[in-house]
């Protein structure tokens, strides 16, 4: 298909409609455009009309970088699907570029023969110069290759808003809505989302409500009266398993996910936490939960974060922190603390591209081996790790469950991909979470304060106000039972030893790790984190092309679950993809003397599922099978 | 308080573990003042947690035979402020050092301050790095010599009391670790406050900082540099309490009774004054020219942080009812899909 037929055609022709599995759109524009927000009305409404989805925003991390700038870019992904999906998609069939900057930046990205919505109003020479372009790419043979539709958004959302009584910038502002109508036209959605919400977001400013629906309505209705696609596309919903079903952010369902644990524990959760990207929604999210009898500390630092926690684990409350990568550095000596104490704590780290600052808004892996070591002195604690954004929530209540009952702190990871993307999320029932109600210790007979339990080799948790209990805690080497403290080297190395096995047995209650996929074999490609649906993609296709190639996904990163080793030992290769540079790849060379064959990304980006479909075709020789 | 709460001894509230510090240390004087104190409050036992940092004063909670946390460098107030927003039923006390609390958990320290979390903070003040065996602290004298100082420190000290008050802190009080009966007044107030009570406490470290307070604590001289502040008393002292401190313009001056003047033209002392410029002006009398004022700075009313957390958590579940994990999960824009697969929006 060429440029010319974007030309408006004649009414009486009618449009076809195309039934597509899946498409991937994006949205793009400068900082200030309201991708962000547009790109999630289209996840809620394509949720609302059952399809599965998944998201990747983009954003840079200046608030406001310059307008119109290259670094002032931001994006928004979504695939759409009828049927089970796993990522994001590699490449958007539609971009909807707001500017000439948001046009250079993700233009190569787009699929051959994709579709190019294009704002002109904003493709002035001023703008063209700011995003390095030296002549209006919309006039050359530049997008041959791509069906582009210029059109002029804010002209035409302008004409829209005549009679608002909003301003003139204000106006603008709602031409990313216009946009929205566009694709909502195109991709058969209905309205009625995007107007509730509206009209529920601007409750008290019922003119911009009123204006941004407005915008919308003329953008669906500019692409019914002039016919500017000569196709529209449905997408059916999707056969997702029975039940109940809500659109989630991974740092939501994080949220969510502590909450419930504090409810099934019946301790009051305790947040203390220092505003990081992109932990800080955990932070937000929580601070709304007063009723459920959370409370949410701000503390002055990252270490008095973790260490308000810790003082509230003592307490008796479910404690948590939250954090990123440089804060979970900050917190390394408190966390020992809490490993010499055995408190329950859970630290979460929203992992982002480090080292140091980094890049604060792009995604990465790479904080497992300071998760695993990043403490003086001997000091293992539980790792586990959540895999999407949906399961962020049962990997919350893992990480709790193993806090409580070993009394230890766990770090839980997520990342940037994780925290900002969304998927459907199957509600779970109430009553099949897992039990994790609590007995503190009260009887003073014989109470030692580091005697264990003889399967968990938990200590006891007895808090402040518990009569006869009174005992000392501290950061000091402990003497075994009696908690004093203790320089004696024998039982320095014995405690060592106690503290390791403790995190050791924890095995002991997590499930084997499960392979997909024939238990033997050539090749098992392993993964962890959000990898996951790329992993999952990527071997499925590869087994619908008939290489024989398995998948296996770890949600316990210390300890390894029980039967790993064994899984590994029954392949002739092993294949990790992660988005650092082999972190886990080293940890299992060091655990199991296995040769994995590590493919390490650090781009901030997830990986895309052609990539390790890629990889893995070189790695069985079948580069040539297509 | 119930009835039946046990009389308390301050046998009570000595552990079992053996008291290591150095012979002749004034950590001893104070654990026997705090240990002496705490029985009498009419609070059972099990409600006192003592919370410390590093340094020789944060091995306190050790000998305390109560709740005890002997934390990591400087992170007290922290772990403490924690405590007591999980727990406002709990006595929560602080035993740190000048080190401790001004130099690596400086930042807390005036955070939990001016937040008034509902703690009792004990500042062993003895101008010197004890624990690892005498550096300069941020409370020694400029040109200070000391191991990491052989030519004399350069740093200009911290005056503890005037950064509290400059945090807004609303208790802010000093004792000295040999005025037995001034240290245990200064605790029962502060035992009393129910915002921050920050309390410095000038303690000897005989063995690497040995009479750093002795111009004032020596028998001989501490009548004339010792000046007790009683609230709604006039500012006098002396051996002969024949002298007094005046308000002149905006200075403190020390005047000396006979000639017409008597303890009617001193300043009257008010811990309770909103402007803490007094208090602060007080903080500042340093000798040798001025006696070095001990005892209640300031005591005022400001809502504890403790208590509006959890007046805000309960005015949240008055409005709200108390949360239902079901309404959290089952909000927003949800759908169901059928067993036939059919979608229905809600």
């Amino acid at each position: 298909m060429s440029t010319e037929t974007n030309e408006p055609v004649v009414a009486e022709r009618s449009v076809a409609t195309e039934r597509v599995e899946d498409v991937v759109i994006r949205f793009a524009g400068d900082s200030g455009d309201g991708m962000q927000l547009t790109g999630g009305q289209l996840t809620s409404t394509s949720a609302m009309v059952g399809n599965d989805l998944a998201t990747l925003p983009d954003f840079p991390a200046e608030i406001r970088a310059p307008a119109g700038t290259l670094p002032g870019v931001s994006a928004y992904q979504v695939r759409i699907a009828n049927y089970d999906i796993h990522t994001p998609g590699d490449a958007p069939d539609v971009l909807v570029a707001m500017n000439p900057a948001a046009l250079k930046k993700s233009i190569g990205d787009l699929k051959a023969n994709g579709i190019l919505i294009a704002n002109t109003d904003e493709f002035t020479d001023r703008n063209l110069k700011k995003a390095g372009y030296e002549s209006n790419p919309l006039d050359g043979d530049g997008l041959a290759g791509f069906r582009v539709y210029p059109v002029g958004l804010s002209t035409m959302t302008r004409r829209a808003l005549e009679d608002s009584p909003l301003d003139f910038k204000s106006r603008d502002r709602c031409r990313n809505f216009f946009a929205l109508g566009m694709v909502y036209w195109l991709y058969s959605r209905p309205l009625t989302s995007t107007t509730a919400w509206l009209e529920d977001k601007f409750a008290k400013k019922p003119e911009v409500a009123e204006a941004n629906i407005k915008a919308l309505k003329a953008g669906y209705n500019y692409c019914d009266i002039t016919q500017a696609f000569q196709v529209r596309y449905e997408v059916d919903a999707a056969h997702l398993p029975a039940g109940t079903y809500r659109n989630i952010m991974g740092n939501s369902a994080l949220s969510l996910g502590l909450v419930a644990a504090s409810r099934r524990s019946g301790l009051p959760l305790f947040l203390g936490s220092y505003p990081i990207t992109p932990a800080s929604d955990i932070l937000h999210e929580l601070s709304r939960f007063k009723h459920f009898g959370v409370t949410t500390f701000q503390a002055e630092d990252e270490i008095a974060a973790v260490c308000s926690a810790i003082g509230a684990a003592y307490g008796g409350a479910l404690a948590v922190t939250t954090t990123s990568g440089p804060g979970l550095a900050l917190k390394g000596e408190a966390i020992g603390l809490a490993v010499m104490i055995e408190l329950p704590l859970v630290v979460c780290n929203v992992q982002r591209g480090g080292p140091s600052t980094g890049l604060p808004t792009k995604t990465e892996q790479a904080d497992l081996l300071q998760s695993m070591y990043g403490r003086n002195g001997e000091c293992p604690l539980p790792v586990v790790a959540a895999s999407s954004p949906a399961d962020a929530f049962d990997a919350a209540l893992e990480a709790c469950r193993i806090a409580i009952r070993y009394m230890v702190p766990v770090i839980l990871l997520s990342d940037g991909y994780i925290a900002n993307g969304s998927e459907p999320w199957k509600l779970p029932q109430i009553e099949d979470l897992p039990d994790l109600r609590v007995d503190f210790h009260t009887d003073a007979a014989g109470f030692q304060p580091y005697s264990r339990d003889p399967g968990t080799l938990a200590r006891p948790w007895a808090i402040p106000g518990t009569p006869g209990l009174e005992h000392r805690i501290g950061g000091l080497e402990k003497e075994d039972l009696t908690g004093n403290v203790s320089y004696d080297p024998v039982n320095h190395e014995r405690m060592i030893g106690l503290r390791a096995e403790k995190v050791a047995r924890v095995a002991q209650s997590i499930p084997d790790v499960e392979v997909f996929g024939e238990p033997t074999g050539r090749l098992l490609v392993l993964g962890w984190g959000s990898t996951l649906g790329a992993i999952t993609g990527a071997v499925n296709l590869a087994r619908e092309r008939g290489l024989e190639v398995s998948r296996a996904h770890l949600r316990h990163l210390n300890p390894l679950p029980s039967n790993l080793g064994e899984v590994l030992a029954g392949f002739d290769q092993v294949l990790v993809p992660e988005m650092n540079c082999g972190q886990l790849a080293h940890l299992l060379r060091a655990e199991y003397l296995v040769d994995v064959s590590s493919y390490p990304k650090v781009q901030g980006k997830p990986f895309f599922r052609s990539e390790i479909l890629a990889k893995i075709e070189t790695l069985l020789g079948a580069d040539n099978v297509h | 308080m119930s009835t039946e709460t046990p009389t308390l001894t301050k046998k009570d509230f000595q552990s079992d573990q053996e008291v290591r510090w150095c012979p002749g240390c004034g950590d001893y004087a104070v654990l026997s003042a705090v240990q002496t104190v705490l029985p009498q409050l009419g609070i059972p036992k099990e409600k006192f947690v003592v919370v410390s940092g590093i340094g020789c004063s944060s091995r306190f909670p050790y000998y305390m035979d109560t709740y005890g946390f002997h934390s990591i460098h400087g992170r007290a107030p922290a772990i403490a402020t924690g405590l007591k927003l999980a727990r406002p039923d709990l006595e929560v006390w602080i035993a740190t050092g000048d080190g401790d609390a001004m130099s690596i958990g400086g930042n807390h320290l005036i955070q939990v301050l001016r937040r008034n979390v509902g703690v009792k903070i004990l500042m062993f003040n003895n101008r010197i790095y004890g624990l690892t065996k005498g550096q300069y602290s941020p409370t020694s004298e400029m040109g200070k010599r000391t191991k990491s100082t052989p030519l004399g420190s350069l740093d200009n000290p911290f005056n503890p009391l005037a950064l509290a008050l400059g945090c807004g802190a609303t208790f802010v009080a000093r004792s000295v670790d040999i005025y037995q009966k001034h240290l245990r007044e200064t605790l029962e107030r502060a035992a009393a406050h129910d915002g921050t009570a920050f309390i410095e406490i000038y303690q000897n470290c005989n063995i690497f900082n040995d009479h750093a307070f002795a111009y004032m604590t020596d028998k001989e001289a501490r009548d004339d540099q010792t000046l007790y502040l009683t609230h709604g008393e006039p500012l006098v002292f002396g051996k002969d309490r024949d002298r007094g401190i005046r308000l002149v313009g905006t200075e403190l001056e020390v005047v000396q009774f006979g000639d017409g003047v008597s303890a009617a033209d001193c300043l009257v002392w008010d811990e309770t004054a909103a402007n803490p410029t007094l208090a602060f002006m007080m903080s500042q009398m340093l000798p040798p020219h001025l006696p070095t004022p001990v005892g209640v700075m300031r005591d005022v009313d400001r809502p504890s942080y403790h208590r509006q957390v959890v007046e805000q958590i309960e005015h949240e579940v008055e409005i709200h009812g108390a949360g239902k994990l079901e309404d959290l999960l089952y909000t927003g824009e949800i759908w169901k899909v059928g067993e036939d697969g059919a979608v229905t929006s809600f």
